[in-house]
């Protein structure tokens, strides 16, 4: 195989710190040519297959969609489009299960096929794609609802807008593809490297690109002679044989191989001038802009030793991963996990009834016997062979000290955040301790601090506001009284002179000052009832004159009442 | 079809701690062998008694502690504790050294601090200074295998010498028991002898003593290096101590070379290679980062010297490692490996061209 690598290869020439050697276990299905799968009954797209907002459904229930149609707009700049894998009936749009660590559902259409595959009109085909501005190439890109697929799922004309904040020179292709078992992209390589380079020239001329480094793990000797004769002709590529070294494959981790440019967390390595995609990313672009094909499938390992045959598929967006399983001849007896993803960075899934989505690259079947018994985790001695693998130049010892004594403060001192959750620690420490997931523990608890803490302070701020509110209102309506108090002083003293003339003056001017004040206004009301009986004095005897009248008169109506004897009985049954 | 969960990395495990004290184990062979050799079956009986003793005090204060014992003593630490403990011990010691120190290393210096990787200070050594300076007459029985007038304990003799103190008749217990290299040049300085004629008669005369420690240095130094290759402990440590031992010797050396013995005296006598080697590297009690390693050993190597040369012990090896053990969380603290991205000249347009 090696030899394969003649001494032309380009070697890498830079190194990044720590990584691990696992088992590879790459070999059940490298010669395993990409299949396609047969049409399925029903398919399941969930509308949120990628990072950012999800994707809006456009289609009802019982409508008639073909092959390449839009089921789901994009939402946001950060969102992807979502396309029928075939034709059919949309017969529902609901809450299904999906691939999810913590066997969630989510919002998802379901497509049951009608075996025809008949296909919706293409979008305009662009072999001569120099000719398409980088804008309208983006726009095809979000039209298709092209997403990374290394992983990470992250909408590709997005990623491409960044061009903006620093012109970008250098386009890397990762076809590193360092987790064990994993071949998709080296079958993807191998089979199609011209759809891998046409892919990287529409990025190259999108970006306004001078060169494009294609790094690729040095156990996929066949990948590199093939990308190294697709690629021959422009002088603008070359294609690398990186060290093979868990995690070579992660974004920054191959920069720094191929580049030597560290990326530091919450920078992009579009600031540095580079723009890293994987390979699979590329082709699809390459499917989008010159076939006109939005992206409706991808490539899926299914591998491990508990699956009948393992294969490479051609996998429909939607596919259920039963279905997917069953095509790949079962599963093995014994079978008790299926991982969705590799070993390392991979997840466990909950069952198979779940649907395949943009960020599935691979289905991974294990039998108890496939894995050494799970041993208890041991206390840590401090051996810092997690620090020596850690390819972030983490402590790992520290922060699981800290995250299990949940002095979260000083996890965030010692770099968490800077963790990208490899598992090359857990992998290298002799005491099998978890450590990843004391990491992922202290994150998600130092995020939920923080949430915590942003609504107190927006509680706080809210509540200080209030209280100035009412301080004001208070010391407003106060100003007010003073005022009123003085208006009546000059005002009693006015009535006890007897002017009233002065009186009415006073009078008025509070009405005045009522009419611009209204909360005051009730205020001065009440303080014009002091003054009332001396103004009203003789109304108020009238009134009274009045109730005395009619009070007589009530008390001789019930006298003339009183000496019927039927009356009386009447009212005492009442 | 519904499957249980677990969450990833999902990683084959290719090591264990008790593949780590197992190759400690086989790297202290050589020099135990050549212990035994040299200086008779008293190291060996005093490896057994403490490996005996350090165990039962260890599944004790588990069960005392409510913690599962199984693992804990099978995974090997507390036999590699008691061993590199007892080969600290004079080889003509009664059976109550080994025991009580092996005892006290580990419910005291390891269990009290919360058992296997939370002992701020090395248990092994721990024991050993607490039998100094308790017990400082016992602590002097050291003496070759062989004696001056050609008597040699054998494996029940020295059992017999070990538990009742009896020695078969015609050896006397003087004409075993010998000053060790350090103790000698000490006893020889304080006398007022210079340097020169006391370590010339040392490596020069038929001194008995002459080839002990340098021998006992070479066997434990390959069983270092077998740790180095397999992965066990790092280069930092060990390169740390002995050069911190020469510098500080030859410093002192050069000052004045009549009262100080030479670098090489003082990187071949004494526990200074077993120490470097087996002691200071210990991983709970040591640095844990590159930079903190050099420096923890470093400063073992010089604190060695110190106490040698101005102390009133004769070896320092103990109360150097203990006295950095007390500064490990400030060393790992100020000497943490710059993070991926941040380290300085990252520059922004690395590798082109």
């Amino acid at each position: 195989m090696v030899k394969l690598l003649s001494s032309q290869v380009s070697q890498a020439r830079f190194s990044f710190h720590g990584g691990i050697h696992p088992p590879e276990n790459k070999s059940t299905t490298r010669d395993r040519p990409i299949q396609a799968l047969p049409l399925m009954a029903r398919y399941i797209l969930p509308l949120h297959m990628h990072i950012g907002a999800p994707a809006r459904a456009v289609v009802g229930v019982g409508q008639r969609v073909k092959k390449g149609q839009v089921l789901a707009q994009a939402t946001d700049f950060i969102s992807a489009s979502i396309h029928a894998p075939t034709s059919g009936v949309i017969s529902a749009i609901t809450e299904h299960a999906i691939a999810h660590p913590g066997g969630l559902s989510a919002l998802a259409i379901i497509l049951d096929a009608d075996g025809e595959d008949s296909a919706f009109e293409p979008m305009p085909r662009w072999p001569n794609f120099t000719a398409q501005t980088p804008t309208e190439l983006r726009g095809r890109l979000r039209e298709a609802g092209i997403v990374g697929l290394g992983g990470a799922v992250f909408p590709t004309a997005a990623k491409l807008a960044t061009g903006s904040i620093a012109p970008v020179h250098t386009l890397i292709l990762n076809g590193a593809e360092c987790e064990p078992y994993i071949t998709c992209d080296d079958r993807l390589m191998r089979e199609r490297p011209d759809e891998i380079v046409q892919g990287a020239a529409i990025v190259l001329h999108m970006m306004g690109a001078s060169r494009c480094l294609i790094g690729i793990e040095d156990n996929k000797p066949e990948a590199i002679a093939v990308l190294m004769a697709a690629s021959d002709a422009d002088a603008r590529f070359e294609t690398i044989a990186v060290p093979t070294r868990y995690p070579a494959g992660g974004e920054k981790q191959l920069i720094k191989v191929l580049t030597n440019v560290e990326v530091p967390r919450g920078r992009r390595a579009t600031e540095y001038g580079l723009l890293c995609l994987n390979v699979a990313t590329v082709a699809a672009i390459y499917r989008a802009v010159v076939l006109g094909q939005p992206m409706t499938d991808r490539i899926v390992t299914v591998t491990g030793a508990g699956i009948v045959q393992p294969e490479n598929f051609r996998v429909p967006l939607g596919t259920k991963i039963s279905d997917v399983i069953a095509a790949a001849g079962g599963y093995t007896a014994g079978t008790d996990r299926l991982i969705m993803g590799g070993p390392m960075m991979g997840f466990a899934l909950h069952q198979d009834d779940v649907p395949i989505v943009k960020a599935t690259n691979c289905l991974l079947a294990l039998r108890p016997q496939d894995r050494p018994i799970e041993p208890a985790p041991q206390p840590c001695i401090r051996c810092s062979l997690c620090a020596e693998a850690c390819p972030a130049d983490l402590l790992p010892q520290q922060l699981y000290w800290y995250a299990r004594a949940k002095q979260f403060d000083r996890t965030v001192e010692y770099h968490l955040f800077d963790c990208i959750e490899c598992g090359v620690c857990s992998a290298v420490c002799p005491s099998h301790l978890p450590l990843v997931d004391y990491y992922r523990f202290a994150k998600t608890q130092i995020w939920a601090q923080e949430r915590d803490q942003s609504k107190a302070s927006m509680a706080r701020t809210r509540f200080e506001f209030r209280n100035e509110r009412l301080e004001r209102i208070k010391a407003e309506r106060e100003a007010a009284l003073n005022k009123k108090r003085q208006n009546l002083a000059t005002n009693t003293a006015a009535i006890e002179a007897g002017d009233a003339a002065m009186a009415r003056t006073v009078a008025e001017s509070n009405d005045a000052f009522g009419t611009y004040q209204p909360e005051a206004m009730g205020q001065a009301a009440l303080a014009l009832g002091d003054v009332a009986p001396v103004i009203l004095d003789s109304a108020v005897d009238a009134a009274r004159a009045r109730a005395k009248a009619r009070r007589a008169q009530l008390d001789a109506d019930r006298a003339e009442k009183e000496q019927s004897p039927a009356e009386q009985s009447k009212n005492n049954v009442i | 079809m519904k499957f249980p969960t677990q969450t990833a990395p999902l990683p084959e495990a290719q090591n264990s701690v008790r593949r780590v004290m197992l190759i400690v184990l086989l790297a202290l062979l050589p020099g135990t062998l050549v212990a035994i050799a040299l200086l008779g079956w008293g190291v060996l009986i005093n490896v057994m008694l403490a490996i005996i003793a350090g165990l039962l005090s260890e599944a004790l204060m588990l069960k005392i502690r409510a913690r599962p014992v199984r693992p804990a003593v099978f995974d090997g630490s507390v036999i590699v504790l008691a061993w590199i403990f007892a080969l600290c011990l004079p080889n003509l010691g009664p059976w109550w050294l080994p025991v009580f120190g092996a005892i006290f290393a580990v419910v005291v210096a390891k269990q009290l601090y919360g058992g296997l990787g939370f002992n701020l200070f090395n248990p092994a050594m721990v024991g050993y200074v607490v039998l100094l300076i308790s017990f400082p007459e016992p602590m002097t029985r050291w003496g070759p295998a062989i004696d001056v007038g050609g008597n040699a304990l054998n494996f029940m003799q020295s059992l017999a010498w070990s538990f009742n103190g009896v020695l078969p008749s015609g050896v006397g217990y003087d004409g075993l028991s010998v000053a060790t290299p350090l103790d000698h040049v000490r006893e020889q300085i304080t006398a007022g002898a210079t340097i020169h004629n006391v370590t010339a008669s040392l490596f020069h005369t038929g001194h008995v003593l002459q080839s002990w420690n340098v021998w006992l240095g070479l066997a434990f130094l390959a069983g270092g290096l077998l740790m180095l290759w397999r992965g066990v402990i790092r280069w930092h440590i060990p390169v740390a101590v002995i050069t911190g031992v020469l510098v500080m010797s030859g410093f002192l050396w050069l000052l004045d070379s009549a009262k100080h013995a030479s670098p090489l005296f003082h990187l071949l006598t004494g526990a200074t290679i077993f120490g470097a080697f087996f002691v200071a590297t210990d991983p709970v009690t040591a640095s844990t980062t590159p930079r903190g390693r050099l420096i923890f050993g470093f400063g073992i190597g010089v604190l060695t010297v110190l106490i040698r040369s101005f102390g009133s012990y004769p070896d320092g090896v103990a109360f150097a490692v203990l006295l950095m053990n007390l500064c490990v969380p400030l060393i790992d603290y100020y000497t943490q490996p710059k993070v991926f991205g941040h380290k300085r000249g990252n520059v922004k347009q690395g590798g082109l061209n």
